[in-house]
């Protein structure tokens, strides 16, 4: 057993750890930057804008339907092609942001629809625009119905930003790699406790997810 | 175009290593949810706790982490290629959604349903078998087809383990040509020959079933 | 709104879209053929005032990160940063390292895309790369051999030349079109990195990794079960590198080299890092001139 936590020193720890960091920083970026786009797609989803909806919906599918590691690997390998040098960090991030808005878009459609119709028409009614209608009646409701699958999609999030190990973000999953690499004998207990550590966190956001299910039923 | 005339055959290689993956993972993952979302709606504490931890650590952790943990522990035990491990990883991960869809399937069902068949002297197995399940599958199509979509593009993850997917092609190409930009494209309009078509079926048929209820 | 005025606003702004996206898509191609042109990275490094370097984090004795700094350490690292003040010194203006981490199957194209100005990492120098890439005159005299298990009753590349044998290489690295060439028979699998490839060997996924010896040796460091056989198939002495037509920048970095191999600073750093490998004898890597 001590050959097991032999992995862990102190500053193997701290660095993993740092990995930790990493990973929520880019999660939590990512999730507020999508929620903006996303929301803007959802509403000209919503909207049925003639042409224009559809177009944006075509778009959309295409995004979703394309792997992950794919529109990283593109944003970090291919966009410096055309002159756009991120950083690393923030080429996971810009990926992430693509990539989850359009699943957003979808969630933002899906609220806006749950919302009561009369509800426009009685704002509309008191003299607010349509916009005003919107932005102070309509997705304020929209927004509390999607609490949970945005947390859904923030577990997503943190799963998926392993996924950038493969172009060398410093997240956790790398940084597990690196510590495997000083000795091959720590690859089990690096990974038990990487999974560890994502299970613990994702399940807390599950259960978040799951408590304003039930508040808001 | 002509890098994509030139590598067309790896990446004609990659598509079917991707497509193989993608199958072999959808029936091992249809198979294991079912059962794992049975085990979650039976009398017995026992099969719904294992049920229901089952679902939530493999929902919960990273398919990558799953898939390193086949190819680098288990593969020491027990020999496999990369293709192996990704994709015995793969079914693992999705079959805990298709856990989830199959049993909001299930519990969609009336429960009158299943007390009808039990009292007319339908073991518990044979109701779910021939009653419930049939009906459950039916709900929860739109939902397995998601976790299709989501199958294929997450064998991306072969790509970690050497497991000669269409994204590990695509890299190799892209290091060797240095063509970035165009070698991705291409990759992703690959994906988006399984992906895309899916992805409006099963809208398709959401809209069918909307319309239907 | 009204339908008619809904309708209108939909049509113009999917037109503006769609052709937005059009024109995106052809200043895509454009630029990448634009950028695909020439950009002289001495001047670009010359304006920064810094040298952006691609180094390994998972390579012992040449880039390895040291988990308590953040840092990557290695003879590569030593190297790089040598180089820079050495450059610093020849164009009289101070200059500093600076480091991104690079996979194996990463810096080439972080080189052509510009992210990084130069690369220390374990690169042998090849014909076929040089096509692609400039190299600076080699800074290391690696060639190509073989990791096996102890027991494994491998002796030579011989013993592989066998469609049941599969060998280990890494994604990016010259190791596999050898393989071919000396072992036509067998079966090679390219992982991600090194650490991924010494664990499928051990996981049983291959019976050998082939790559450099100087890499192979840092791994038979810390797995005293495996040995590096068959002395070495190929000469790949390492080369720093650089985008293709850089040679105000290769000859700087020619003319660092040699200095520092001239005032000692080259022997200090072999000292350093391979005076303690095991069945090396880093007295054979010094450089006399």
């Amino acid at each position: 057993m001590s050959g097991f936590f032999s992995a862990f020193t102190e500053a193997n720890l701290g660095y993993l750890m740092g990995g930790l960091g990493i990973t929520v920083g880019v999660s939590i970026i990512s999730v507020v930057l999508s929620l903006i786009f996303g929301s803007i797609i959802g509403i000209v989803f919503f909207e049925k804008i003639p042409y224009f909806s559809s177009f944006v919906g075509t778009i959309n599918n295409i995004v979703r339907n394309l792997p992950l590691l794919l529109i990283i690997f593109f944003t970090y390998f291919a966009l410096p092609q055309l002159g756009l040098h991120l950083p690393i960090f923030w080429a996971t991030v810009v990926a992430m942001t693509v990539f989850q808005s359009a699943m957003l878009a979808e969630i933002v459609r899906g609220g806006l629809e749950a919302v009561d119709v009369g509800q426009f028409e009685g704002a509309r009614a008191n003299g607010l625009t349509n916009m005003q209608t919107m932005w102070h009646i309509v997705l304020p409701q929209a927004y509390k119905k999607m609490i949970p699958p945005i947390i859904s999609q923030l577990i997503s999030l943190v799963k998926d930003t392993s996924l950038a190990s493969g172009i060398v973000l410093a997240e956790l999953t790398y940084r597990g790699q690196i510590i495997y690499a000083q000795n091959t004998n720590f690859i089990v207990p690096v990974l038990v406790v990487m999974t560890l550590v994502y299970f613990l966190l994702n399940y807390g956001l599950s259960l978040i997810a799951k408590w304003f299910d039930h508040k808001l039923a | 175009m002509s890098l994509f005339e030139q590598n067309f055959s790896v990446f004609l290689q990659g598509f079917g290593h991707t497509l193989l993956a993608s199958i072999f993972a959808l029936v091992g993952s249809l198979i294991l949810g079912t059962i794992f979302a049975i085990m979650q709606v039976t009398n017995s504490r026992t099969a719904r706790s294992i049920g229901n931890i089952y679902v939530q650590v493999f929902r919960n952790i990273p398919l990558l982490i799953i898939t390193l943990f086949f190819y680098l522990a288990v593969a020491k035990v027990i020999k496999m290629t990369g293709f192996t491990a990704g994709t015995i990883a793969l079914t693992l991960y999705t079959s805990a959604f298709i856990a989830e869809s199959v049993r909001a399937g299930i519990l969609s069902i009336e429960a009158g349903q299943m007390e009808g068949a039990r009292a007319n002297g339908l073991t518990f197995g044979q109701a779910m078998r021939v009653i419930i399940l049939p009906q459950a599958f039916k709900v929860a199509i739109p939902s397995l087809g998601n976790q299709f979509i989501n199958l294929v593009k997450n064998s991306s993850i072969l790509a970690f383990v050497g497991g000669l997917d269409l994204m590990y092609q695509g890299n190799i190409v892209a290091a060797n040509s240095f063509d970035t930009f165009t070698t991705y494209i291409i990759i992703g309009l690959f994906y988006l020959v399984i992906t895309l078509p899916l992805s409006y079926y099963i809208q398709h048929l959401e809209h069918k079933l909307k319309k239907n209820a | 709104m009204e339908k008619a005025k809904k309708r209108r606003f939909g049509l113009i702004a999917t037109i503006i879209l769609a052709l937005a996206i059009v024109l995106g898509l052809f200043w895509a191609q454009q630029t990448v053929a634009h950028n695909a042109k020439h950009q002289d990275t001495l001047t670009r490094v010359k304006k920064s005032g810094k040298i952006v370097w691609g180094t390994k984090a998972d390579t012992k004795l040449f880039g390895l990160m040291d988990t308590k700094t953040g840092q990557s350490e290695g003879f590569d690292v030593d190297m790089a940063k040598a180089v820079t003040k050495q450059i610093g010194k020849q164009i009289g203006e101070k200059l500093t390292p600076s480091f991104v981490t690079v996979s194996t199957a990463s810096k080439i194209q972080l080189l052509k895309n510009t992210n990084i100005d130069g690369v220390f990492g374990v690169m042998t120098i090849t014909p076929e790369r040089a096509k692609i890439v400039d190299f600076s005159q080699p800074y290391f005299p690696a060639g190509q051999s073989l990791l096996v298990k102890k027991d494994s009753g491998i002796k030579s590349v011989n013993d592989l030349n066998d469609p049941s044998k599969t060998v280990l290489v890494v994604v990016g690295t010259t190791a596999a079109q050898n393989i071919k060439k000396f072992a036509p028979k067998a079966k090679t699998i390219a992982l991600q990195d090194y650490a991924s490839a010494m664990q499928a060997l051990k996981a049983g996924q291959g019976q050998a990794i082939s790559t450099d010896n100087a890499i192979l040796y840092g791994l038979a460091t810390e797995n005293p079960d495996y040995q590096v056989v068959g002395g070495t198939l190929t000469n790949g002495p390492y080369g720093a590198a650089f985008d293709h037509d850089q040679k105000p920048m290769v000859d700087q970095v020619n003319q660092a080299i040699n200095t520092m191999k001239k005032n000692g600073v080259y022997n200090q750093l072999i000292k350093k890092w391979f005076g303690q490998v095991p069945g090396l004898d880093w007295h054979d890597l010094e450089v006399h001139e």
